[in-house]
């Protein structure tokens, strides 16, 4: 045959190893989809037959606020409702977020447009310090100094809502500053530039221009946070208490999803309902990261938008 | 060619290393799991026959009474730790697993050291955990509300201080806690706050309290005056076999039994003068 027919109907070495490397990364993708769909499959699973096997009533489920899984009510039916759990989680979840956005936006713009060098030089090390330290530091902290802390000014046993948001707060501090200076970085220098040009001081600057340009930014960075916060199990087990319990201040013991889990999940047995519940509120958990991820999307395509 | 090289050599590291895996296997090791409050006996126990009997391991893990008997209902593992009789577990099929009582274990009612209570009856301590009593002031103590502590539902711990404490009255729903240590801890830090431990975990941080004029010591226990108590148990899947065998025997052994047991501040199964069976009958050992 021709050797230049041959070379133009054979695939060439750059060809081959494009296929090649298409085919890893097809590999690579299709594993880490099959991971996820193979852990929503497994939680669902386990986490549905509550309601189907056990005849469980979903609406009971999430409204009522006795959680003893192992013991039947006056009508003869098990108690779970995990109403409590669901107010612990949210509770910390949104006092965390809500302490931590100030600080966070604060910070954010003492590196951006205050001091831009000793912002980097100084708060971007120790935040991502920050996010390096292991929970249960965190948690051991928490309970060696905040629990006696809290105990010392409000009495009871320290342990509650009140400790696990000073906790979170700490925890969900360095996502939600290191996205927040993102936000305001990736502000076009234009819009400063203009906004000084037209006589308006640095303080109008930050706070009419900068801040409003990077709020889909930031808050994208409090939703990470947030889904930080609301799946943290370690840290909140060691200071919340644990008490299933209907939250009705921050300084009595209380749960979250994850407290109950930890918890519980040792003392229970495969198959039983006491186990199955537990894989209720996992799965919970699952859609409710699910429903964060969905938000931060939201909010991207909102902000594009408003380009 | 040299990346042929790299992709071989990475084969052959691969296979040295699982090779490496295989000898290291050669001995015998089987697994125990489940109840904290048996784990440190039986890890104590496991590293001296280990070290006794060269290229036998027993590898304990704990992860609570539910587990141990789940995974050896399941057959993952070779040993099942309890504090729970099987038949208590909502779950767990009894009859395939065969019981040993390793040793006993005796829970006392443990307050904070400022409350100054050395006696309550058996009824005010259900009344306790029941919510019926929430202030000391009610049992002869200063005027300061109670601060409960539980452990994890379904914890062994848990379920044998409410078989003979609360009997028929509902605990509270209250804090919980999933470790012995950090209840002991709580307990000490905390005013007015009342909790449960293990006789083997009481220390100077907290105080006990007789029930009815009864000390909780280790003698009023073998008698059964003492009322909270229960068996720890190991459970095998069928009669074990090999070294579970071998292991279960050394643990049974008397010289195990009447050194090592006690002093662990586990009670010896041998020196009870009473049985108790599932449902709670006692009768009299001659």
């Amino acid at each position: 045959m021709d050797p230049i027919k041959a070379s133009l109907l054979k695939k060439s070495r750059a060809a081959k190893s494009e296929t090649r490397g298409k085919l890893i990364s097809l590999f690579c993708i299709s594993l880490i989809v099959f991971i996820v769909l193979a852990i929503f499959y497994f939680v669902a699973s386990k986490g549905l037959a509550t309601f189907f096997k056990d005849k469980i009533n979903l609406g009971r489920f999430l409204t009522q606020s006795n959680w003893n899984p192992s013991l039947k009510d006056s009508h003869g039916r098990p108690e779970v409702g995990a109403l409590p759990m669901i107010m612990g989680s949210f509770g910390v979840t949104f006092l965390a977020a809500l302490l931590a956005t100030p600080f966070a936006i604060g910070a954010g713009i003492f590196m951006t447009e205050i001091s831009p060098k000793r912002g980097e030089k100084l708060l971007q090390p120790v935040m991502e310090l920050l996010v390096g330290i292991p929970s249960v530091v965190y948690g051991f902290i928490g309970l060696s100094v905040i629990v006696p802390a809290v105990r010392h000014l409000f009495g009871g046993s320290g342990f509650g809502i009140l400790a696990g948001t000073c906790v979170l707060f700490v925890m969900i501090l360095p996502t939600v500053t290191s996205m927040t200076v993102d936000a305001l970085k990736s502000v076009p220098r234009h819009y400063r530039e203009a906004s000084l040009a037209l006589g308006a001081t640095r303080w109008q600057t930050t706070w009419k221009v900068v801040l409003k340009a990077a709020t889909p930014g930031i808050l994208t960075g409090v939703v990470f946070g947030m889904a930080r916060a609301f799946g943290e199990a370690l840290a909140v087990q060691m200071v919340i208490g644990n008490a299933a319990l209907l939250p009705h201040n921050l300084i009595t013991p209380a749960s979250t999803l994850t407290s109950v889990l930890t918890m519980g999940i040792g003392n229970t047995v495969m198959g039983s309902l006491a186990n199955n519940a537990l894989w209720s509120l996992a799965l919970l958990l699952l859609l409710m990261s699910l429903l964060f991820n969905l938000l931060v999307r939201l909010i991207g395509r909102k902000g594009a938008m408003g380009r | 060619m040299r990346k042929r090289n790299v992709i071989s050599l990475l084969v052959t590291f691969s296979l040295l290393l699982l090779a490496g895996c295989q000898s290291k296997q050669n001995g015998q090791s089987v697994t125990a799991v489940g109840s904290s409050a048996l784990q440190p006996l039986i890890e104590a126990l496991a590293e001296q026959y280990s070290a006794d009997h060269s290229g036998q391991f027993i590898n304990v893990q704990g992860g609570g009474s539910g587990t141990g008997l789940s995974q050896i209902q399941s057959g993952a593992v070779q040993m099942g730790n309890s504090d729970l009789f099987a038949e208590e577990k909502a779950g767990i099929k009894a009859d395939k697993l065969v019981d040993h009582r390793v040793a006993v274990v005796g829970i006392t009612p443990v307050i904070n050291k400022q409350l100054g209570i050395k006696n309550l009856t058996l009824t005010q301590l259900a009344k306790i955990f029941s919510g019926e009593i929430d202030n000391w002031q009610d049992v002869g103590g200063p005027d300061q509300p109670v601060v409960l502590v539980n452990r994890a539902q379904g914890s062994g711990t848990r379920t044998t201080f409410e078989q003979w404490v609360m009997k028929s009255r509902k605990t509270k729903p209250a804090q919980e806690q999933d470790s012995t240590g950090m209840v002991r801890s709580i307990v000490a830090n905390t005013p007015g706050a009342i909790s449960y431990l293990a006789f083997s975990y009481v220390d100077d941080s907290i105080a006990m309290v007789k029930l009815n004029g009864i000390a909780p010591t280790d003698e009023n226990v073998m008698t059964n005056a003492w009322p909270i108590w229960s068996y720890e148990h190991v459970y095998t899947k069928g009669q074990p076999t090999g070294l579970t065998k071998r292991f279960l025997a050394y643990v049974l052994s008397d010289e195990v039994q009447h050194k090592q047991v006690g002093k662990m501040g586990y009670i010896p199964v041998a020196k009870m003068t009473v049985e108790r069976s599932v449902d709670g009958t006692i009768t009299k050992v001659k």
